[in-house]
């Protein structure tokens, strides 16, 4: 029995690893994605055999309340929320791993337990806590039901390396006395690794959830890898081993795009000050242009080659399916539309690429950063659709500017640049952008929604 | 003490599936880094698994705790709602990806 189990989960891995890659084009990733599914459902429904109908009312009530929830919630979310849902599944991931530890924590106490048991038990339930609470702080985040600026008080990274300190302490206890320390002593080790997920992830601003997105979705994954020595399960470690190795891919991919270490990310609080900056550096008066709809229209009407900007301003206003209805009316009138998307536009990798496929934008339009920026120099017309930040000339050449050395798109370059705004408040790390008050930049006030829909109604008038 | 040379084969295993996760992921062009998300959420709720074994130790252990039940039962659930949701998630993202057909 046990062998034809293995075997079961040789074809399951195997479907794993060729849906993952798959994945490396957007023709083929839908059928990666079965592949993936079917591995797991192979998967799954071997282990279901493997415990040979023991235990089976228990995990089929907790199968049935989970499949419910997890597809109503996948299939009602707006594309627009995907990082929350994206980090609240994950979350979900990091708590299973820890309540597994903490009930083989007792199975195992005794008779079973080991050293490798006890190691790998003590770390999945510290990375699991962690990942489950650091998952719903950056939820809640997300959801704006808290704040999305940095929360940050003083004495702040002592308290966390204080919470780590003692974790830590407590999992060498329980490693030590193998599982066989008071039960409070474990408790305790839970609690502060959920405490710890939490300080984690309050300190980290909206705008760098990319990156704490893609670092929780590692942690998740190192936890169910190392649960797999905890249960003695090849499966779970590669599984897990490929999604560390994938969150730590997108991880690294996003602090790049910021040209921030890492550790800045993590610990620096970018732009927890935010506003002060600009009231400082308010001189002189600032040199902007405001345009009204129907003179953009013209420009958009005229114009050979239209390069949109979308940005996290975009999926506020939720108005993908607006910008798309522009370019159709730019299109209908031979105008070449394409679309210049930032790694860390938005807030998670990928964010704008998913909303403007959720609008019928073809995949092919969308253009990244390198593709982008070689596009911008002989375009007439770069709309800037609630991008800020990643579009900061100041990046470039202002050495005493928090964001110099980020790669942008260099939206500065084209022949026009018009620039959609709520207002001229700064963006999420409250830099000034000196792109709006360039000679030929013009401002279009408002919400993105609106404005854009504006716009393509006098296009259409034209 | 755990067979040390059984260790040390998961070890193996647990690194070659480091290897193959960059090698193939670092593949995945910027275009597909959400699905992709989603997608290694997805497997990462393999978990399940493990809950499942464990529900099954629970109750072969004779261990009669409601307490421990429970949390069994949740493992089970959270472990479901990562596998569930992330795949139907993932699924739904990928049905919007489409090439702009040629003759437009």
């Amino acid at each position: 029995m046990t062998v034809v189990v293995d075997l079961a989960n040789l074809v399951a891995i195997a479907l794993f690893i060729y849906g993952l890659h798959e994945l490396n084009s957007p023709a083929t990733a839908r059928r990666g994605n079965r592949f993936a599914m079917a591995g797991m459902a192979i998967a799954l429904i071997f282990i279901l055999v493997r415990t040979q109908a023991v235990g089976w009312p228990e995990v089929l009530l907790g199968v049935a309340i989970g499949a419910i929830v997890g597809v109503v919630a996948a299939v009602k979310v707006k594309m627009t929320a995907m990082p929350q849902m994206v980090a609240l599944y994950n979350g979900a991931g990091g708590g299973a791993a820890a309540l597994i530890s903490t009930v083989e924590h007792y199975v195992a106490h005794g008779s079973s337990m080991n050293d490798v048991i006890a190691v790998s038990l003590v770390l999945s339930a510290i990375i699991g806590s962690v990942s489950f609470a650091g998952s719903i702080i950056a939820f809640l985040k997300l959801q704006e039901v808290m704040t999305g600026r940095p929360v940050t008080y003083p004495g702040q990274q002592f308290v966390n390396a204080l919470v780590l300190f003692g974790i830590l302490a407590l999992g060498v206890w329980f490693i030590v006395t193998l599982g066989t320390l008071p039960a409070w002593g474990y408790l305790a080790l839970l609690l502060g690794a959920l405490l710890l997920g939490v300080l984690f992830v309050l300190p980290i601003g909206g705008a760098d959830m990319p990156v704490v997105i893609s670092l929780l979705n590692s942690f998740t994954g190192v936890a169910v890898a190392i649960t797999g020595f905890e249960i003695d399960s090849t499966l779970l470690i590669i599984c897990g081993a490929l999604v560390g190795a994938s969150g730590t891919i997108l991880t690294v991919a996003m602090s790049r795009a910021m040209n921030r270490p890492l550790t800045n990310v993590l610990f620096g609080a970018f732009g927890a000050k935010g506003g002060m900056e600009i009231a400082s550096a308010g001189g002189a008066p600032q040199q902007i242009r405001s345009a009204s709809a129907d003179d953009v229209a013209v420009m958009l009407a005229y114009a050979n080659k239209v390069v949109f900007v979308p940005g996290y301003g975009m999926a506020v206003a939720q108005a993908q399916h607006s910008v798309k209805a522009l370019a159709d009316q730019l299109e209908k009138r031979g105008v070449n539309v394409m679309y210049a998307i930032h790694p860390v536009a938005g807030r998670m990798p990928g964010h704008m690429n998913v909303l403007l496929a959720e609008a019928n934008v073809a995949y092919n339009q969308l253009l990244d950063m390198d593709d982008a920026n070689s596009e911008f120099p002989t375009a007439d017309v770069a709309l800037v659709i609630g991008a800020n930040d990643v579009t900061n000339p100041a990046a470039r050449n202002v050495r005493t500017s928090p964001i110099y050395g980020m790669p942008i798109l260099d939206v500065d370059k084209a022949a026009n640049a018009v620039v959609l705004k709520r207002s001229m408040r700064s963006g999420f790390a409250g830099i000034e952008n000196p792109l709006y008050e360039m000679p030929n930049t013009s401002m279009l006030f408002g919400d993105a929604k609106a404005s854009v829909d504006a716009l393509t109604a006098a296009v259409k008038a034209l | 003490m755990m067979d040390i040379s059984h260790f040390v084969e998961l070890l193996t295993v647990l690194m070659l599936a480091i290897f193959v996760g960059f090698e193939v992921i670092s593949k995945v062009p910027t275009t597909l880094h959400t699905p992709l998300m989603s997608a290694t959420n997805a497997i990462h709720g393999i978990v399940l698994a493990g809950a499942i074994v464990i529900v099954a130790a629970l109750v072969e252990a004779g261990v009669h705790s409601a307490l421990l039940t429970i949390l069994a039962v949740a493992a089970v659930t959270l472990g479901a709602i990562n596998v569930f949701g992330g795949f139907a998630v993932t699924e739904r993202m990928l049905q919007m990806f489409r090439r702009k057909e040629s003759g437009k």
